[in-house]
């Protein structure tokens, strides 16, 4: 089980990858917790200057717009 | 220039362009845009006569003027986003913010505002943008330097007045809206207000610095970033863009030049310029969807400076943002802030009225 975070103040932008995240994870069949970071001073503490940002397991893997639905895929 | 050479093993999923040759790509696609380009009357010409139309009828010159602008506007667009799309591919805001640390005022708010064009900015990060800038010793009139120009100053606004006004009101927009983000920037710098910065922020460690590293791309990964961009912007301004030059087709065709000459043009009341700015204030839209209502006003004769005003006053001064940067900043340095800006703004409107 991996854990997904989706840092971002509740944009378009921060749903689109969320709900792209949500996709891949199901088509590549891997489980995933995915949990939403709305909170700016959590978001700030992330080090993340550009939302939206995505931590896997506790690592910033992508900030800054939506990713590209290769570089999801390559994070499951 | 290197060529990369190998497949990315982790986007094989996804190859949009051949990796190994985007140039040739590239140059095909440049040449073609030359081609329309070059050839847009003639476009228009064809399509009126395909519709039997009449360039001397009111409806045929405001149709011919809509076959004859979107494809202009459409192609200016695409192309200055995508070059702008390999730019941001180089501009992270974290290199942003490394080039920033520490820079004084004065020369620090120039190079802010400079990198507030270039930097990929979305205003729904302003307040992580905020944040990250101070905690790395990026002084705070600098930092609102950068948070003035990059949404003000941005490369749809400069493409669209571009391509519906030609160079010179883009280069005015260009130089206006720098100077706007550069003195208000200083001012606010000068004002020593660093404690109305909310003290959570303050209090965040010095080292809250990125750990995210932007890893190494390639030409090819650069290139197919500036087209999702192309996709991802044109897609979603293209309606306000056919909305506006339609609305400017009519005008073209029919409603008289001088239509609001008396109220927004250069012989009106010496308050019209604080008003446009007064009424940009609550209303809060984008580029794409302002570019065409200004339009609509220089079509009918209001003052460029005037305008310009409202333009900026929309795109820079919004009370959603404001809400927003409530989170990181008391309300003295956020109503110094509007007040600057738009003092800066009204200083714009009266001198480019005067002098043009």
């Amino acid at each position: 089980m991996k854990n997904v975070k989706v840092l971002g103040s509740g944009c378009s932008n921060c749903k689109s990858t969320a709900k792209l995240i949500g996709e891949v994870a199901s088509a590549k069949g891997v489980q995933i917790e995915l949990e939403k970071v709305e909170d700016m001073q959590a978001i700030v503490n992330w080090g993340i200057m550009s939302t939206p940002g995505v931590v896997v397991d506790g690592k910033v893997v992508h900030a800054g717009g939506v990713p590209a639905r290769a570089k999801v895929e390559s994070w499951f | 220039m290197r060529f990369p050479m190998t497949i990315n093993v982790t986007s094989d999923h996804l190859p949009v362009l051949p990796r190994s040759a985007p140039w040739v790509w590239l140059i095909l696609a440049l040449v073609l845009w030359i081609g329309a380009y070059w050839n847009l009357t003639a476009f228009a010409d064809a399509l009126l006569s395909v519709i039997g139309l009449d360039r001397t009828t009111h409806l045929g010159e405001a149709v011919h003027f809509f076959f004859y602008d979107t494809p202009k506007v459409l192609l200016l667009l695409t192309l200055i986003v995508f070059v702008m799309g390999i730019v941001h591919t180089f501009v992270s805001p974290e290199r942003t913010r490394a080039m920033l640390s520490g820079r004084r005022l004065g020369a620090g708010n120039v190079f802010a505002a400079t990198l507030g064009i270039v930097t990929p900015f979305c205003s729904c990060s302003a307040v992580p943008l905020f944040i990250g800038f101070l905690s790395a010793g990026v002084p705070l009139g600098v930092t609102f330097s950068f948070l003035i120009a990059a949404p003000m100053v941005n490369e749809v606004a400069l493409a669209l007045l571009f391509g519906m006004f030609g160079w010179k009101v883009a280069g005015l927009y260009l130089a206006m809206g720098l100077s706007v983000a550069i003195v208000s920037g200083v001012v606010i710098g000068k004002l020593g207000m660093e404690r109305y910065v909310e003290d959570w922020v303050r209090a965040l460690q010095k080292s809250t610095g990125s750990e995210f590293q932007t890893e190494r791309i390639t030409w090819a990964e650069r290139v197919e970033s500036a087209i999702a961009q192309v996709r991802d912007i044109v897609g979603k301004v293209w309606p306000y863009i056919l909305a506006g030059i339609a609305l400017g087709a009519g005008i073209h065709g029919y409603v008289p030049e001088d239509f609001m000459v008396s109220i927004m043009g250069n012989d009106a009341p010496w308050w019209s310029v604080p008003a446009a700015v007064l009424i940009g204030v609550p209303m809060y839209s984008n580029a794409a969807g302002i570019v065409p209502v200004v339009e609509a006003l220089i079509g009918k004769g209001a003052a460029l400076g005037t305008v310009l005003a409202f333009m900026m006053s929309v795109i820079a001064l919004s009370l959603p943002e404001m809400i927003i940067l409530r989170k990181v900043l008391k309300l003295p340095l956020i109503a110094t802030f509007a007040g600057v800006v738009a003092v800066g703004i009204l200083l714009v409107g009266y001198v480019f009225n005067a002098v043009l």
